[in-house]
C-alpha cells in the first residue's frame, strides 16, 4: 500500500488527462483564436484522442485498479466512458452554429463541456466514494457554469442559480452519506464496504439504511428522478439548449454508472433496502414524467419530463438487482444519448436569429417546408416513444424483458401503460410537423457540422432499432464480460 | 421447408421497402406513381410462385427462412407460411395495386411521403402474416402504426388528427400489453420466441389465463371487438380512400389472424375457457354494429360500421373451434377485405366527384351514374350475402359452425344477416334512387362523370374474386384444410383435456 503512486497508477488516468490538457489547450486557445469553430475542432480532436487512449487501455488486463483500489478500469467503466466521448462529440456538432445565434461563442464553453466529461470519466471509474465525489464535483461545478452561459438572459442564470443550489444540497446529502456509511463500515472503497457489511452483518442496520438512502437521494438529484426532479425542467429551458442536450444525457449517464457501481459493488448484501425505497421512486418518475410531460407548450421543457421520464424506465433495469438488469439500462442509456440528443438537434435548428423556436406551436408544418428534417424528429420522438424499428424500441424491451425476468411483471405493466400515455406528447410534436399548416417560414439554421450530428445519430437510431445485436453484444461483452 | 431456390418470402415482404428507399431519391409526382405502382405489382408477382409451389397437404409452415437475428437473446429471423396466413399475403399485395390506382388522381399534396407511406405499410403487413418470430411479429405489428398514423393524419378528413392519434394509442395501448405477454411467454418457454416452438408448450392455467387477457387486449382492439372498437368508425371515416382500403381490407385481420396464429394454438384451455364471453361479444358485435349502421348519416361511417358487424361473424367463426366455423371465419376475412375495400374505393370515387360524404346529399344517382351503380348493387350483395358472392359462402360456414356450436349463437346471428340486409339495402335505395339530386345531373352545378377506365381497371379484380369465391370457393379454402384442421387439433388437444369441468379448475386456480 505504501509504495506510492506508479506510472502504472498514471497509465489507467490517461484518458482523463487527456480530456483535461485538451480542455486547458482550448482555453489558452481561446486567447489567440478569433474562429470559435476551431477550438470545437480541437475540443472534438482532444476527445479522440482520449477516446484513442481508452481503446488502447482496454487491451490490457482488465479490471485494472490503480491508486490503491480507488480507480478502476474495467469494461463497465470504458462503455460509459464511450457513452460520454460520444456525447460531447455530438454536443460539440450541435454547438457552433447555435453558439454564434446566441451571440454566447465563448472559448471556454467548449473547455467546460470536457472538464464536465472528465469528471464523469473519473465517476464512472470511481471504485471509492471520495474519487466519487471528487469527479461528480469536477462535473457538477461546469455544468452550473454551462447552464449560465447565456449571462444576459435571466432565465439562464436562473438555471444556473437553481441547478447550483439543488446540487449543492444534493452534494450535501450526498456526503451525509457518505460519512455514515465510513462511520459504520470503517472505510470508503466499495469493495471493502462490501466486505465490512458482509463482515459485520449490518445490512439491516438502521444507521446503514439511512446511509444507503441518502446516498440514493444525492444520485436521484443528478439522475432527475420524481421527487427529486423539480430542478430539472427550469434548467433544461433556461440553460442553452445544447447545453441542455449534454446535461441530460451527460450527469444522468454518470448518475446511473456511479449508481450501479456503488449499489451493486457496495451495497449490494442491502438489495432487499435499496429496491424497496427504488421500486416507488421509479413508479412515481415513470407517472411524473409521463403525465407532467401531456401539458408542456414548450419543446425544451417537454423533452426534459420525457427524459424524466425515461430515468424512470432505466432504473427498472438496476431494481432488478441483477448484472443482466444492469446491462439493460446501460444499452438503455447509450440509445437514448443518440436519440435524445438527435432531438435536440432539431430543436437547436428551429433558432435563429429573432427567434426562439421553442414553442410546440412553431413545429406547425414543418415537413411541408423541411420534408428531410421533420422525417428525422419524427424518427427521434417514436423512438423516444419505444416504436420498433427504432433504437427506442429495442431499449424498452430490453429493460422490460429484465424487469420481468427478475419478477417484477407488475412494475413491467406499469411501465408499458405509461410508456403508452407518453406516446401522446411525442405524437403531439409529430402531429404539428405533419398534420398543421404552416404559420409562417420557418428557416433552419444548419451547418455542416449539424448535419454531421444529425446523420450519426438518425442513423444509428434507424440502425440499432433494426439490427441491435451489435450494440447488445458491446454492452455485455463490457459487463459480464 | 422452401421448395424454391431462392428467398422467396423475404423478396415479397421487403420488396416495397427497397420501394421506399427509391422514392426517397425522387421528385416527380407522376414518376412516384408510376414507381410505386411498379413496386406493388412486382411484390405481387414476386409472391406468386407461392401460389403455385404450395403444398396444400401438409400443415407445415412452408418457404421457411431462418437466420440469426438477436443472438444474445436467442431470437431469429424466422418466417415462413402455412395454409392460413398464404392467402393474406396475397390479399394485402393485391389490395395495395389498387390503393395506389385509386389514389392516383385524388392525392396531390406531399406525394411522395404517401406513397412511402403505402409502401412502408405493404412491408409492414405482409411481413406480420409471415412472421414466426414472436419479436420480429411484434416489430412488424407495431412498425405499422407509424405510416397508418401519417396516412390518416395526413391526407385524411376534416376530423383527421383526433381520429388518426384516437387510432394510435388505443393499439399502442393493447400491444403494448402483449408485449408484456411475449415476455413472460420468452422466459417460460426456455428462452426463445419462435412461435412454433412456443405452440408446442402446455403453459399453467392461470398463466394462460392472464396470457390471454394480454393478447385479448391487443387483438381485439385491432379487429375491433364490441366493447374496443370506437377506433374503428373514426378511422376508417377520416382515412384517405386508400387509407380505409388499408384498414379495413388488412390491417383489421390482423387481430383475428392474431387469435388464430397466437391465442389458439398456444392457450387452448384459455381459449376454451374464454369461448362463452367471446361469442357473446361476437353477438353484440354483430347485432350492435348492424343496428348502428340503421342510425348513420355519413355513407363512409356506414360502411364503417358495417365492417364491427362483419369482423363480429369472423370472430364468431373463428370461436366456435369447428371445422366450418374457422374456414368460415378465415374466409370471411378475405371476403370482408375483398368487399369493404371495394366498398370503400367506390366511396372514393365518388367522394372524388362530390366531396361529400352525406348520404342525404346524393339520390337517384342510378341515373346519373348508371356504370357506378351497376357495380355497387354487386357490391351491395356480395355484404349482404347473396348466393352466388363471396359474402354467402362465408356466412354461410360461419352460421353453420355457430349451430354447431350453439343453437341460440346460430339463430342470433343469422338476425345480424337480417339487419345487414336492411341497412345496405336502405343505403343502395337512399343513393341510386328516390329523387336525383339537381345539383349533380348532366344539367346541375356540379356535373360528374360516369366511372372511368382506371377505376374500372382498380376495381375489376375485386369483382372477379367476389363471384370466383361465390361460385368455386375451394379454390381457396383448399389451401387451409390442413392447417385448421390442424389448429383445431392444437385447441382440443391439452394436458387438462381429460379434466370434466375445465372452468370449474379455471376458476379454483385463479382465485
Amino acid at each position: 500500500m505504501d509504495a506510492g503512486i506508479t506510472l502504472m497508477d498514471v497509465r489507467a488516468f490517461v484518458p482523463e488527462l487527456t480530456l483535461i490538457c485538451a480542455g486547458l489547450m482550448v482555453m489558452l486557445l481561446d486567447l489567440v483564436v478569433k474562429k470559435k469553430g476551431i477550438l470545437a475542432a480541437v475540443g472534438i480532436a482532444g476527445t479522440l484522442a482520449s477516446m484513442y487512449a481508452t481503446y488502447k487501455l482496454f487491451g490490457f488486463i482488465a479490471p485494472q485498479n490503480a491508486f490503491f483500489g480507488m480507480f478502476v478500469l474495467d469494461g463497465y467503466s470504458n462503455f460509459f466512458k464511450l457513452i460520454f466521448y460520444l456525447n460531447i462529440i455530438l454536443t460539440m456538432c450541435i454547438s457552433v452554429k447555435y453558439l454564434e445565434i446566441e451571440k454566447a461563442s465563448f472559448g471556454e464553453y467548449y473547455a467546460l463541456l470536457m472538464f464536465a466529461t472528465s469528471g464523469m470519466m473519473i465517476m464512472a471509474s470511481a471504485a471509492d466514494l471520495i474519487i466519487l465525489y471528487l469527479g461528480l464535483e469536477l462535473m457538477a461545478l461546469s455544468t452550473y457554469i454551462l447552464a449560465g452561459l447565456m449571462r444576459k438572459q435571466p432565465r439562464s442564470n436562473e438555471a444556473a442559480l437553481k441547478y447550483f443550489f439543488l446540487g449543492a444540497f444534493s452534494s450535501g446529502f450526498l456526503l451525509y452519506g457518505i460519512s455514515l456509511t465510513y462511520g459504520m463500515t470503517g472505510s470508503t472503497n466499495l469493495a471493502e464496504i462490501a466486505q465490512a457489511i458482509h463482515m459485520t452483518n449490518i445490512a439491516g442496520n438502521p444507521i446503514m439504511y439511512l446511509g444507503l438512502i441518502f446516498i440514493l437521494v444525492a444520485f436521484g438529484f443528478k439522475i432527475a428522478l420524481a421527487p427529486f426532479h423539480m430542478w430539472a425542467p427550469d434548467v433544461y429551458e433556461g440553460a442553452p439548449t445544447s447545453v441542455t442536450a449534454f446535461m441530460s444525457v451527460g450527469p444522468k449517464a454518470a448518475g446511473f454508472a456511479v449508481m450501479g457501481r456503488v449499489l451493486f459493488d457496495a451495497f449490494g448484501a442491502m438489495q432487499v433496502q435499496w429496491t424497496t425505497v427504488l421500486i416507488p421512486l421509479a413508479l412515481l418518475t415513470i407517472a411524473v414524467g409521463s403525465i407532467t410531460a401531456l401539458s408542456q407548450t414548450n419543446i425544451k421543457r417537454m423533452l426534459a419530463y420525457s427524459s424524466v421520464a425515461h430515468a424512470g424506465y432505466m432504473l427498472l433495469g438496476i431494481i432488478t438487482g441483477t448484472v443482466d438488469g444492469l446491462t439493460s439500462t446501460v444499452n438503455y442509456l447509450m440509445i437514448y444519448t443518440f436519440m435524445n440528443i438527435g432531438a435536440f438537434s432539431i430543436v437547436i435548428m428551429l433558432r435563429r436569429e429573432g427567434f426562439q423556436g421553442e414553442n410546440i406551436e412553431d413545429y406547425m408544418g414543418l415537413s411541408k417546408s423541411h420534408p428531410l428534417a421533420s422525417a428525422l424528429m419524427l424518427v427521434f420522438m417514436f423512438s423516444l416513444t419505444g416504436i420498433p424499428p427504432t433504437a427506442g424500441f429495442m431499449g424498452k424491451f430490453y429493460v422490460i424483458m429484465e424487469t420481468i425476468n427478475a419478477g417484477y411483471t407488475y412494475l413491467a405493466v406499469i411501465a408499458v401503460i405509461f410508456s403508452a400515455i407518453s406516446a401522446f406528447f411525442y405524437l403531439r410534436i409529430v402531429v404539428y410537423m405533419y398534420m398543421k399548416d404552416p404559420k409562417d417560414e420557418v428557416v433552419l439554421s444548419n451547418s455542416p457540422s449539424m448535419t454531421i450530428a444529425l446523420a450519426v445519430t438518425g442513423v444509428m437510431v434507424l440502425v440499432l432499432g433494426i439490427f441491435p445485436s451489435f450494440l447488445l453484444n458491446l454492452v455485455r461483452s463490457s459487463i459480464l464480460g | 421447408m422452401n421448395t424454391l431456390s431462392y428467398s422467396i418470402l423475404s423478396w415479397t415482404v421487403f420488396l416495397p421497402l427497397i420501394g421506399v428507399l427509391v422514392l426517397l431519391f425522387m421528385r416527380n409526382a407522376n414518376a412516384i406513381r408510376w414507381t410505386t405502382l411498379i413496386f406493388t405489382l412486382m411484390t405481387f408477382f414476386v409472391a406468386l410462385p407461392l401460389l403455385t409451389n404450395f403444398d396444400k397437404s401438409t400443415h407445415l409452415m412452408q418457404f421457411v427462412e431462418k437466420s440469426d437475428w438477436i443472438p444474445s437473446w436467442g431470437i431469429n429471423y424466422f418466417i415462413g407460411i402455412d395454409g392460413i396466413s398464404i392467402l393474406f399475403i396475397f390479399l394485402t399485395a393485391l389490395l395495395s395495386i389498387l390503393c395506389v390506382l385509386v389514389s392516383w388522381t385524388s392525392i396531390n399534396d406531399r406525394v411522395r411521403e404517401f406513397h412511402m407511406a403505402i409502401l412502408a405499410m405493404e412491408t409492414g403487413m405482409l411481413g406480420v402474416f409471415v412472421s414466426l418470430d414472436f419479436l420480429l411479429f411484434y416489430v412488424f405489428w407495431e412498425a405499422m402504426l407509424i405510416p397508418m398514423f401519417l396516412l390518416i393524419g395526413v391526407w385524411g378528413g376534416q376530423n383527421r388528427v383526433y381520429a388518426s392519434i384516437k387510432f394510435f394509442l388505443y393499439t399502442l395501448i393493447g400491444s403494448l400489453l402483449m408485449l408484456v405477454g411475449i415476455i413472460v411467454l420468452y422466459f417460460y418457454g426456455g428462452k426463445t420466441l419462435d412461435i412454433l416452438a412456443l405452440s408446442q408448450i402446455v403453459y399453467p392455467l392461470k398463466m394462460q389465463y392472464w396470457l390471454f387477457l394480454a393478447f385479448f387486449a391487443a387483438f381485439a382492439v385491432k379487429v375491433p371487438m364490441f366493447p374496443v372498437h370506437t377506433w374503428l368508425p373514426d378511422a376508417h371515416t377520416e382515412a384517405p380512400t386508400a387509407g380505409s382500403v388499408i384498414l379495413a381490407g388488412v390491417l383489421i385481420k390482423m387481430g383475428a389472424y392474431g387469435f388464430l396464429r397466437f391465442s389458439m394454438p398456444m392457450l387452448p384451455d384459455a381459449t376454451k375457457f374464454f369461448m362463452g364471453p367471446i361469442l357473446i361479444l361476437s353477438i353484440i358485435a354483430i347485432i350492435y354494429g348492424a343496428l348502428i349502421c340503421f342510425a348513420q348519416k355519413d355513407f363512409k361511417r356506414l360502411i364503417a360500421y358495417s365492417s364491427v358487424s362483419h369482423m363480429g361473424y369472423v370472430t364468431l367463426g373463428l370461436f366456435t373451434m369447428n371445422t366450418q366455423g374457422v374456414e368460415g371465419g378465415i374466409l370471411q376475412m378475405i371476403n370482408h377485405g375483398i368487399i369493404t375495400g371495394a366498398m370503400f374505393l367506390m366511396i372514393g370515387i365518388i367522394y372524388e366527384r362530390t366531396h361529400t360524404r352525406v348520404i342525404a346529399d346524393y339520390g337517384g344517382f342510378a341515373k346519373i351514374v348508371p356504370w357506378y351503380a351497376g357495380f355497387f348493387i354487386i357490391l351491395t350483395f356480395a355484404s349482404v350475402g347473396l348466393p352466388g358472392t363471396n359474402g354467402f359462402i362465408g356466412e354461410f360456414l360461419i352460421i353453420l359452425g355457430a349451430f354447431k356450436a350453439n343453437k341460440i349463437i346460430g339463430v342470433l346471428a343469422t338476425t345480424g344477416i337480417i339487419l345487414g340486409a336492411g341497412y345496405m339495402l336502405r343505403l343502395y335505395q337512399d343513393i341510386f334512387f328516390q329523387d336525383p339530386n339537381p345539383e349533380y345531373e348532366a344539367t346541375g352545378k356540379h356535373p360528374i362523370v360516369d366511372i372511368n377506365l382506371r377505376e374500372i381497371i382498380t376495381l375489376v379484380p375485386l369483382f372477379i374474386l367476389v363471384f370466383w369465391i361465390g361460385f368455386y370457393p375451394n379454390t381457396f379454402l383448399e389451401y387451409m384444410h390442413a392447417s385448421v384442421e390442424h389448429l383445431i387439433s392444437q385447441v382440443n388437444y391439452t394436458e387438462y383435456a381429460g379434466q370434466e369441468n375445465l372452468i370449474a379448475k379455471f376458476i379454483s386456480e385463479i382465485f
